[in-house]
């Protein structure tokens, strides 16, 4: 680690460097399309003094789109940030450790069972995406299992959740009209009502995670060493890993299952901010994360106009070469070394 | 002070200690000694509360360890484990994280931790190492910042297991000096030693663990004439009066 000597004076710039990217990133999401809008226009309109065109596509085809972008990636990173963290495991992440895909058998059978209840669907996500966290981290403790362990016990849960999602999509073909991609995630015909309820989670269970991030800096000291300083470490790494499984959750209900989001975001920013503060690093984590994906769906529907390919397709090609960098660097014991 | 009353020591369903009494003293250093496998370790971890008793009873300042909540605890026992993990964060960071267990949620250091962290370096010798992130440091480096962040938990009782593994000899010796002063201060020190040397030489009381059960519990002088040292370790056990008292030193026991 050539970079890891992070000065306390340039990570206060990187907060709000990222922040601004991440609107500038929606900014630029709202503007482009088939039909260009201005950035002043887009402006006018989302204070509510536009007109003309610009007004429906600004507020009905975009806006939901980006801010489902923004949340969606926001969410993913944090949720990847905190899996990370309280497995100590870099290479974990919601879409590898089968948290994306418990969240969305739930949401299948959610939207297949009770396609009135769209307000339901972050909930339901939320169960499926715990239960995904839960069963992996039981097969983890019970094998003590390495980190290699760990993701293939990921790709063994989010494989059988898989299959679930297609039995229930043979039984309910419509269930998931919804969505446009919801096998690999995808912001394609978003509507406001299915990103608010998800938002509440969203913000909910980031701002706990928020406030217990200074138990996950003592966490990561190892469990040994954080329950002689006074922390219930088993209590919170379920309190915990149930947050980010809400985060996660809550991003599926309306995104699909994207990938690697919550993988790439959490290693990039940590580049940038350090690992002293879990708190830093959640909030440049969101940021990051929002401006990843919204950057990567601006990619997925200007690459190819006027065909469109799902966000999720355009991450799994940035992400699967990114993750098998992370393997090959595991691989050369250049992990979270013990002593 | 720590007492320990007819402890039983293990794991759910496998019994590592027995019928094990003893006291950690303020002002005093009690070395953990015995061969590997013995539960030099196990002891300790159960005495700081990490390991639920399997029987007999923990006194933390006359009161049974279990009616203190885990933080309380915390302020008064500080453990450093065998294992270490070397998170990618600074050494003042890691120290600071010493005073967890005086903070309530949500947390947040106050300008009286971030002395204690100071203070704790400066004890610790790491105070030149504190804007350096951990895994750029050497072992004996490491080793410096992980004893101040016991330190910073400011404890009157210090429990440490094998703080001189891997270290080089200067290292061990300024551990060992640092356990002498923190003795000197009126706290109360125990530490698992695999250094019978080091450990005769220094500690004011030993404990000898072995075949399940404490096998002895004196000074040095008593243990080394007791013998019991070097039967359960398997070497004989001799000794010089050199500057500074009298050294020991081990070696292969005679076949006979």
């Amino acid at each position: 680690m050539k970079d890891s000597r992070i000065s306390f004076t340039r990570t206060e710039y990187i907060l709000p460097a990222l922040a601004a990217l991440a609107g500038l990133s929606a900014l630029m999401s709202l503007c482009l399309g088939a039909v260009a809008v201005r950035p002043g226009e887009v402006l006018a309109v989302l204070l509510g003094r536009g007109s003309g065109p610009a007004v429906p596509v600004v507020l009905y085809a975009r806006l939901p789109r980006t801010c489902g972008c923004l949340l969606a990636g926001a969410a993913l990173a944090a949720a990847g940030t905190v899996i990370q963290g309280v497995l100590g495991n870099p290479l974990a992440a919601p879409n590898v450790i089968g948290v994306n895909a418990g969240a969305g058998l739930c949401t299948a059978v959610c939207a297949a069972l009770w396609p009135a209840w769209t307000a339901a669907v972050p909930f339901a996500a939320f169960l499926g995406a715990f239960g995904g966290v839960l069963l992996v981290l039981l097969i983890a403790e019970r094998t003590g299992a390495s980190k290699m362990t760990l993701v293939l016990a990921g790709v063994a849960v989010s494989g059988m959740f898989s299959a679930g999602i297609d039995t229930v999509l043979t039984f309910f073909p419509d269930a998931l009209n919804g969505y446009t991609d919801f096998r690999v995630g995808g912001m394609a015909n978003l509507s406001m009502s299915r990103v608010a309820p998800a938002f509440w989670v969203v913000l909910a269970a980031f701002l706990l995670a928020l406030s217990l991030a200074g138990e996950l800096d003592v966490l990561l000291l190892g469990e040994e060493t954080a329950r002689s300083l006074g922390l219930p470490a088993r209590r919170l790494r379920l309190v915990l890993l149930a947050l980010a499984a809400a985060l996660a959750g809550a991003a599926v209900s309306f995104a699909g299952l994207l990938g690697f989001v919550g993988l790439i975001a959490p290693h990039m920013v940590r580049r940038l901010v350090g690992e002293d503060s879990s708190a830093r690093l959640l909030l440049a984590a969101a940021l990051g994360g929002a401006a990843l994906l919204t950057l990567c769906d601006i990619l997925a529907r200007t690459l190819f106009a006027p065909y469109e390919l799902p966000v999720g397709v355009v991450l799994s090609l940035l992400g699967g070469p990114f993750f098998l960098w992370l393997l090959l660097r595991q691989r050369r014991g250049r992990g979270n070394s013990h002593a | 002070m720590l007492e320990v009353k007819n402890l039983a020591a293990g794991y759910p369903g496998r019994t590592v200690l027995e019928g094990v009494s003893l006291a950690v003293r303020p002002g005093r250093v009690l070395a953990l000694l015995g061969p590997n496998g013995c539960g030099k370790s196990t002891l300790l971890r159960t005495i700081s509360g990490l390991l639920p008793p399997l029987g007999g009873e923990i006194l933390l300042d006359g009161k049974a360890l279990g009616d203190y909540n885990s933080r309380q605890a915390a302020r008064k026992i500080a453990y450093l484990p065998q294992s270490r993990t070397v998170p990618r964060i600074t050494a003042r960071r890691m120290v600071l994280h010493g005073r967890f267990p005086y903070l309530s949620y949500p947390r947040r250091y106050s300008r009286e931790d971030y002395e204690a962290v100071d203070r704790a370096l400066e004890a610790a010798d790491a105070l030149a190492l504190a804007d350096r992130p951990l895994p750029e440091l050497s072992g004996g480096q490491r080793q410096k910042v992980y004893l101040a962040l016991v330190l910073a938990q400011e404890t009157e009782t210090v429990l440490m297991d094998e703080p001189t593994a891997f270290l080089d000899v200067r290292h061990q010796l300024e551990v060992l000096a640092l356990s002498r002063r923190l003795a000197a201060e009126g706290k109360a020190v125990a530490l698992v030693l695999h250094d019978l040397s080091l450990a005769l030489t220094m500690a004011d009381s030993a404990a000898v663990l072995g075949e399940g059960r404490l096998l002895a519990l004196g000074g040095p002088e008593e243990i080394y004439q007791s013998g019991v040292l070097a039967r359960v370790m398997g070497v004989r056990l001799d000794r010089v009066y050199g500057p500074g008292g009298w050294r020991y030193f081990c070696d292969l026991a005679e076949e006979d």
